[in-house]
């Protein structure tokens, strides 16, 4: 069986003469619930799964040599199309890559603006999310209500930096434009009517009788495991692990924020199964109305980006920067070698942990479960190609 | 129908000379006619304008509003579409098995339509096995589908296949063993004898008889949903696991028949619980005397009642998601099946018990469901209502309406 690109070889069990077959399912990548171009190898026992082999690559793109031939500024647009749902952290981590190799001091305001922009991104992000994940087990509905909340923060984001999907709106040394006037009160009010619709939302779905039985205790992951395949935001914190790089490692103006890490209980069966994972993605929107609300009060004025040459040199060094994107630690691993480019660029994002540990977990579950363990991953597929 | 065609020769509306018996066969075949072409085929495509326009209601968007008044001849314009687009035959596919599927599919579906009655004297053919027949023909869906899913060469249509045959085949026991208690109380398989068997009056209908054919109306309303195909139970086409399940590798003409089938069969299911359980066309008799305004009010209550339905299933569809392939089985198993088994031995000690059954029970009954259709009215207004309240503009724009907050 070449045409799957691996050696899966068929079983055959003889059984008291009648010979039995796996099957080998191609999943993806074209497949309705695989989000983009992810590939699964399925052997299956009929409904039951022996085995999901990711199969990776189908988006690669080569970002991170195209890093080395665009120069420090103009690999910005770029980091947009990393991850083209939570774009806005991967502007944030190329940004500050920058800024620490040199030592660029940003303006408060710019701060404010990117947490801003970046927690707006996050609930657009989580919103696709969880929508599309109550529309792989089966409910449409869900979706097109958080698609809906998302159409107006793409709205907001729109007004904000012109683009609704990749932003390009932060620059090295802050952010490209300045808050335009009265969008402050439109994302107030905004964020105060979107926070009681996650409680509308919790009614509309979450607690629903068979989608709590279909994600719970279904791919439990225990911290350990977590921990040990690298696991990253709300997957991670979904196992019971409170660890967030906002608060663990504090960049930007995170450490003046009030706000609370959500982790998963079990509360509908164990902890670290698909549920949690899905309900600490509901619990981070609220966290992230709070960080709106706090941010968009407490705006201070000022410039909106520090003063940066435009042939833009940074010292020879290398530095490794986190952000927590909307999928968790990002990593951003640039050495410069002290001219206009730089010399290696290597980013690590969640997806690409989430990805290894599903043909652990994916075991002897149900095909109807891999689609709700891929939804429960947020996967986007160019994060984990790059 | 007899007795229609009777009234009609006695009115001197039917030319003289013309055997009876001629005259029988006439309006038989012509109303069988007038049944396929002018009520299933509309009827099929309108469930869907219905299915898309409420779904774009629940899903705060609108749904079809192009062709036609609200988007009314969508389904006319769908039907155009699927029948002038390419025929679709896979290479690997067994071609005779691949094409004979979709047809033996609409023959079932198609084939129940002769005993669902349609009002007093509506009725293709009152069969004396009438709901049996009804059973035995909609399981000939069965083998369409396993037909498709195993001609078809895809492994995601086998996996439909074996998922819809395994699904079918189960629920038709709860379903089989909840109208069993219906069949005991009225003495009879024929569906208008089931409906001659009740009253006009909500207290004399079937699923207010006895505690046990109460239960046994929600067991055979999800039996028949599961053997529909129908949210939550739509395991052989899930979408987002198996593409399309069954019907992933047809195109055209062939995928319109499945679906005319899977929404064609919508109306069935309704046409049925209204028969074995609400009454079917029962109206006041005083209401009409002649036969055919009767007819037409008669019409037009049981069409109301199986409709009713039809929207009920169209709105657990869009609300609920879908269930797992054990859970199901476990669903069938270990619940439906037992507590049909105890409603069809609970109603025959109850016939034992009261054979002429209990006034009492049946408007407490009739209390108790109209108690909860008013806490479920009263929860759905209060969310309706909540959910304007927070919302306040339901037609909220961040970039039109800047409203300054604290």
């Amino acid at each position: 069986m070449s045409l799957t690109g691996f050696e899966v070889e068929i079983q055959r069990e003889v059984d008291g003469g009648l010979s039995t077959e796996d099957m080998t399912l191609s999943m993806g990548p074209q497949h309705p619930s695989t989000h983009g171009v992810l590939r699964f190898v399925v052997r299956a026992d009929g409904e039951v799964m022996k085995e999901a082999i990711p199969d990776i690559g189908y988006l690669h793109r080569s970002i991170e040599k195209i890093a080395e031939k665009v120069g420090w500024h103009g690999f910005m647009p770029y980091t947009d199309r990393v991850d083209y749902v939570a774009a806005m952290f991967c502007n944030q981590g190329w940004a500050m890559a920058g800024e620490r190799l040199a030592g660029i001091e940003v303006p408060k305001r710019s701060e404010y603006c990117r947490v801003i922009a970046a927690e707006f991104n996050r609930i657009q992000s989580h919103l696709l999310s969880v929508g599309s994940m109550a529309m792989d087990i089966g409910a449409y509905t869900p979706f097109t209500h958080a698609l809906r909340e998302r159409e107006y923060i793409n709205d907001l984001i729109e007004e904000l930096c012109g683009a609704r999907l990749t932003f390009n709106y932060m620059r090295i040394g802050g952010v490209a434009w300045d808050i335009p006037p009265g969008w402050r009160e439109k994302a107030l009010a905004y964020v105060e009517r979107f926070e009681p619709l996650i409680d509308e939302y919790n009614a509309l779905i979450s607690y629903n009788k068979i989608y709590t039985e279909r994600l719970g205790n279904v791919a439990v992951i225990t911290a350990q495991e977590a921990i040990e395949y690298n696991l990253v935001g709300p997957n991670l914190r979904g196992s019971g692990v409170r660890y967030d790089v906002r608060r663990d490692e504090p960049y930007s103006v995170y450490p003046e924020l009030d706000f609370d890490i959500p982790v998963g209980t079990g509360e509908m069966g164990t902890v670290g199964d698909c549920f949690d994972r899905y309900i600490v993605r509901m619990r981070e929107m609220k966290e992230s109305c709070k960080i709106l609300r706090q941010c968009l009060q407490g705006l201070p004025p000022g410039p909106v980006i520090a003063k940066v040459a435009r042939n833009f040199k940074p010292p020879a060094g290398d530095c490794y920067v986190r952000v927590e994107s909307a999928r968790g630690d990002m990593g951003w691993y640039v050495v410069s070698d002290g001219t206009a480019f730089p010399h290696r660029c290597k980013i690590r994002t969640g997806s690409f942990a989430a990805m290894s540990i599903i043909q652990k977990v994916s075991r002897n579950l149900m095909i109807a479960d891999l689609i709700a363990v891929i939804a429960s991953f947020d996967l986007v597929a160019p994060e984990i190609d790059r | 129908m007899q007795e229609l065609v009777d009234r009609l020769v006695a009115d001197g509306l039917v030319p003289g000379g013309i055997p009876l018996w001629a005259c029988y066969l006439a309006a038989m075949l012509l109303f069988g006619g007038i049944v396929v072409f002018v009520f299933i085929l509309p009827i099929a495509g309108i469930t869907t304008w219905v299915e898309r326009r409420v779904a774009g209601r629940i899903q705060s968007r609108i749904g079809p509003n192009r062709t036609g008044p609200a988007g009314f001849l969508q389904w006319l314009a769908d039907g155009i579409k699927s029948v002038l687009k390419e025929d679709i035959v896979p290479s690997a596919a067994d071609v005779p098995l691949f094409k004979l599927a979709p047809y033996v599919v609409i023959t079932g579906f198609v084939a129940a339509f002769v005993v669902v009655p349609f009002g007093g004297p509506l009725i293709i053919a009152d069969l004396n096995v009438g709901i049996l027949y009804l059973t035995a023909v909609t399981a000939l869906v069965v083998v369409g589908i396993l037909m498709a899913g195993w001609a078809s060469n895809n492994k995601w249509s086998l996996l439909g296949g074996i998922r819809s045959a395994a699904q079918i085949v189960s629920y038709e026991i709860p379903a089989g063993l909840s109208f069993l208690p219906v069949v005991m109380l009225a003495g009879t398989l024929s569906m208008q004898g089931i409906i001659r068997h009740q009253g006009w009056a909500p207290w004399t209908w079937h699923v207010f008889d006895n505690p046990f054919t109460f239960l046994a109306f929600f067991i055979f309303f999800v039996s028949a949903l599961a053997e529909g195909n129908r949210t939550p139970f739509d395991l052989p086409e899930a979408e987002s696991e198996l593409v399309m399940g069954f019907a992933t590798e047809y195109s055209g003409l062939r995928n319109l028949l499945f679906f005319m089938a899977e929404w064609g069969n919508l109306y069935i299911i309704g046409a049925v619980v209204t028969t074995l359980f609400l009454g079917g066309w029962q109206i006041p008799l005083a209401l009409a005397e002649h036969p055919v305004p009767r007819t037409v009010l008669q019409f037009a209550l049981f069409f109301a009642k199986a409709y009713f339905w039809v929207f009920v299933a169209v709105w657990l569809r869009w609300t609920l998601p879908r269930i797992r392939v054990d859970q199901m089985m476990v669903m069938c198993w270990k619940y439906l099946v037992p507590l049909a088994f105890v409603n069809l031995m609970g109603t025959a000690v109850w016939m034992v018990l009261f054979p002429a059954g209990l006034g009492g029970v049946r408007v407490l009954l009739c209390l108790c469901a109209a108690g909860l259709l008013g806490v479920f009215a009263r929860r759905v207004v209060f969310h309706i209502r909540r959910a304007r309240l927070t919302r306040q503009d339901l037609s909220f724009n961040p970039l039109s309406t800047a409203r300054v907050i604290g």
